[in-house]
């Protein structure tokens, strides 16, 4: 064929070289039965029309893209956030696979994560043995000072007792009484990626501190606990770190895996890295309180923190964007007394003017944005800061409560008034919206791209462009090391946003004598 | 006093579901708060409480609306005879779908709801047939039920499986606090079936609890969707009922249990005149190689 040795090209452009292309419509026309191009035109308008939205939105036994992963990936980068720690997935071998090469894509590290490889035998007498055997082999292999052990749909049907099978592994001495082995029920099928974080957290805490709570008092350690929540933006924990710092105040970012997922490349492999230490989730309970940053996706580890070691867990939003950046500086200044330095408040005068420089570009622009509840919050309110309109709003995971905070939220704006909000809906509904009611741009993940592929295919003029800022971003290099949280993250994504605008104007009057009136240098 | 959950075990068909309905009314008499779990895809478990066909299901209201997230806790349970509260797990039709999972689902949203209040006397679990896959055993997880009562006859079937309950028991018990808090007999007139089960009781390390003596009180009830002790509360077998209930108010007999090898279970059984000696020279023969022999 057409590859060489001294030209080696990719699918594209090779896909596109004559043999291929002979090859191709050879294989459609003989064996895949492929309607002609005039049904499969009239079929694809059919799907961009508001009479298939209505038929779409009335869907009710299946979901197309859907905007959420499954609770065990979750517990999986909850258990990477801690020091020496081994994420161990009770459960069939196929889906650990699936969240190790999720995260890779991502990340682009390697991800550190076993299973216990359940078979069908132990489908039918139940997994122990293969937890007895995990745990031993993980151990001795891996050598981490913690597993943190979560669980497949398979374990969960069949209905394993991870307490019970992780105390027996203990008494049968496959590990060490002592050693340390937090765990959490994780079922696929309930919830999703951030119920899964939320109850390893929560399992987290409960190990290390419910049974040892005498010692311990609300206020006595002086320092703030931060909860990330399922959080993939790196810069957001070293912005956190670098907040705290300027502060001065005392403080234990909880579950923190900004270094294991961002190791150098300098001969060593790090299998662990970073991570928050056993000693700081034990003295946790001694905090003057513990915000949660992503406080929608963390129901259980807010009672856990109220009701067990006695915290306010003093509600907080999101601290994305300005004003709610804001709140959080000054819920700590009011907790520890310190004063916010003379650095964030320069830092704050930046981002205005930032938002100042740009706003001309982002006022009247509409969004459409989907993602996890509290970024998909954070950001909304963002929008509307900068005086862009979000118009299509989805979290395929959020419940009703959330939705109804939403609407109020954009009730109360003149820029959220012409917002939707939809929960449980997936982003086969986004693409329905995207041509009904266009929006000028989308946010989102990688799988974002196939709704500006399809709204592209209707005409240039029906094209929603993504712009990528989310979880899971598989196509673009670098994203998670940015900061989306905070002053500097507010100031990325305004960068972000307004070059997007400004991109797609070149785009537009880019055409010689024809648009090019409007294609400036200087905008 | 803190709650105390009780988990119910036996072979199907041996009468549980009637046996914990009508303890229950006799606890209930005795001025305790007390929520039955039924347990069991077939969802009769608290029909004599609620004169009722069958309760609408947990797993069954979670369908209709969608998912579990979406039901609350007034919309599964329901309060009966002298207060008792009243939930069904519910379940597939059979030959289909995942029981056990349903029992999961149930009991996590059960928690989640706050359905175990600091009010209550009692839980009881009432578990279906033999404790078939792990979904079955969550009632005796950690933090749930602590005592395990297992109804049982003196035919040997129901004895094999209060054996194999046993050994269930005993798997849980060693990693928690579990324990076998005594058998219930619930008599089928078989012979010296009294003696049967306190030997057996003593074989695997408990205590016969109570003997309840056959009668038709408990049809007549049953066929009112009642209970023995509202239905006629002045009969014998009332008082058998409130017999029981006292018994178990009482008790501190909590062991882990010692379940018996086939063999041993066997020899009891023959003792008993149950199961006759096996004749070895005839297994496997014909009726035309036995009538040449």
């Amino acid at each position: 064929m057409s590859q060489t040795v001294d030209n080696i090209k990719p699918s594209y452009p090779l896909f596109g070289d004559e043999d291929y292309q002979a090859n191709l419509a050879l294989k459609q026309n003989s064996v895949e039965e492929r309607p002609d191009q005039a049904t499969l035109d009239e079929t694809f308008a059919w799907t961009t029309t508001e009479e298939y939205q209505e038929l779409n939105f009335a869907r009710t036994a299946l979901t197309i893209n859907p905007a959420k992963a499954c609770q065990p990936l979750g517990a999986v980068l909850c258990a990477l956030g801690f020091e020496k720690t081994l994420p161990y997935v009770h459960g069939s071998q196929g889906c650990v696979a699936y969240f190790r090469t999720y995260f890779n894509r991502h990340f682009k590290e390697p991800v550190a994560c076993v299973s216990d490889s359940m078979t069908e035998d132990a489908a039918v007498f139940g997994g122990q043995k293969n937890m007895f055997d995990g745990l031993e082999n993980a151990k001795a292999l891996y050598k981490p000072e913690m597993i943190a052990v979560s669980t497949t749909c398979m374990a969960e049907v069949i209905g394993d007792d991870l307490n019970a099978f992780i105390g027996n592994s203990k008494k049968e001495g496959h590990i060490p009484a002592e050693f340390p082995t937090p765990f959490a029920h994780t079922p696929s099928f309930v919830g999703s990626h951030t119920t899964g974080w939320d109850n390893m957290f929560e399992g987290v805490l409960r190990y290390f501190t419910l049974n040892e709570m005498e010692d311990k008092q609300a206020g006595t350690n002086g320092k703030i606990n931060l909860v990330p929540g399922f959080e993939t933006y790196l810069g957001n924990y070293r912005a956190m770190h670098r907040m705290m710092q300027e502060m001065g105040v005392g403080y234990s970012l909880l579950c923190d895996p900004n270094e294991v997922l961002d190791t150098p490349s300098d001969g060593e492999y790090r299998m662990y890295d970073g991570g928050t230490s056993i000693d700081e989730v034990k003295d946790a309970p001694n905090a003057i309180d513990t915000l949660l940053l992503q406080p929608w996706q963390l129901p259980k580890t807010k009672k856990f923190v109220q009701s067990t070691w006695q915290q306010p867990a003093t509600a907080i939003n999101i601290p994305m964007g300005l004003e709610w950046t804001d709140d959080f500086l000054m819920k700590v200044s009011e907790l520890t007394g310190q004063e916010i330095p003379e650095s964030l408040a320069k830092e704050r005068g930046r981002l205005v003017d930032m938002m100042q420089d740009s706003h001309q570009w982002l006022h009247g622009k509409s969004f459409a944005l989907y993602g996890d509840a509290d970024f998909v919050m954070g950001l909304t309110k963002f929008l509307m800061e900068l005086g862009a309109e979000p118009k299509h709003i989805l979290c395929h995971h959020a419940n009703k409560r959330w939705k109804k905070a939403m609407d109020k939220m954009l009730a109360d704006s003149p820029f959220g008034q012409s917002a939707e909000v939809y929960v449980s809906k997936d982003l086969w509904h986004l693409r329905s919206l995207c041509f009904t009611d266009k929006p000028d741009f989308l946010i989102g993940n990688s799988y974002g791209k196939f709704i500006q592929r399809d709204t592209l295919k209707k005409g240039k003029e029906h094209e929603v462009p993504l712009i990528r800022i989310g979880f899971p971003i598989f196509d673009r290099h670098h994203l998670h090391r940015m900061t989306t949280l905070g002053y500097e993250g507010a100031m990325y994504m305004v960068t972000t946003l307004v070059n997007a605008v400004l991109e797609r104007l070149d785009d537009e009057t880019r055409e010689m004598g024809v648009t090019d009136y409007g294609h400036d240098l200087v905008r | 006093m803190a709650m105390r959950q009780c988990a119910i075990y036996g072979k199907g068909g041996i009468g549980k579901s009637t046996t914990t309905q009508n303890l229950v009314s006799g606890l209930a008499e005795l001025g305790k708060k007390v929520m039955i779990v039924g347990c069991d895809p077939k969802a009769d478990s608290t029909r004599l409480i609620l004169h009722a066909k069958a309760q609408d299901t947990i797993m069954h209201l979670a369908a209709d609306a969608g998912s579990v997230e979406d039901l609350e806790l007034e919309d599964v349970m329901q309060v009966g005879y002298a207060g008792v509260k009243c939930v069904e797990s519910g379940g597939p039709e059979p030959g289909v779908g995942c029981a056990g999972r349903g029992v999961i689902t149930a009991i996590n949203f059960l928690e989640e709801e706050g359905a175990y209040d600091d009010e209550l006397d009692f839980v009881f679990y009432d578990v279906l047939g033999d404790v078939v896959c792990g979904g079955f055993a969550m009632p005796i997880r950690e933090n749930k039920a602590q005592e395990i009562y297992i109804v049982v006859s003196g035919e040997m079937m129901a004895m094999y499986a209060a054996n194999n309950i046993s050994k269930g028991i005993v798997k849980y018990a060693s990693s928690g606090g579990v324990r076998l808090a005594g058998l219930i007999c619930n008599s089928r007139n078989t012979d010296r079936e009294d003696e049967l089960i306190i030997e057996l009781a003593s074989k695997l390390g408990t205590q016969m609890i109570h003997f309840v003596p056959r009668d038709n009180a408990v049809q007549r009830a049953e066929i009112r969707r009642m209970t023995v002790i509202e239905y006629d509360p002045e009969s014998k077998q009332a008082d058998e009922y409130r017999a029981l209930a006292k018994k178990i108010v009482d008790n501190d007999k909590f062991v882990v249990p010692t379940p018996v090898s086939m063999d041993e279970l066997e020899d009891l059984l023959m003792e008993f005149g149950i199961l006759e000696e096996e004749d070895e020279s005839i297994v496997g023969k014909t009726a035309a190689e036995e009538a040449v022999a």
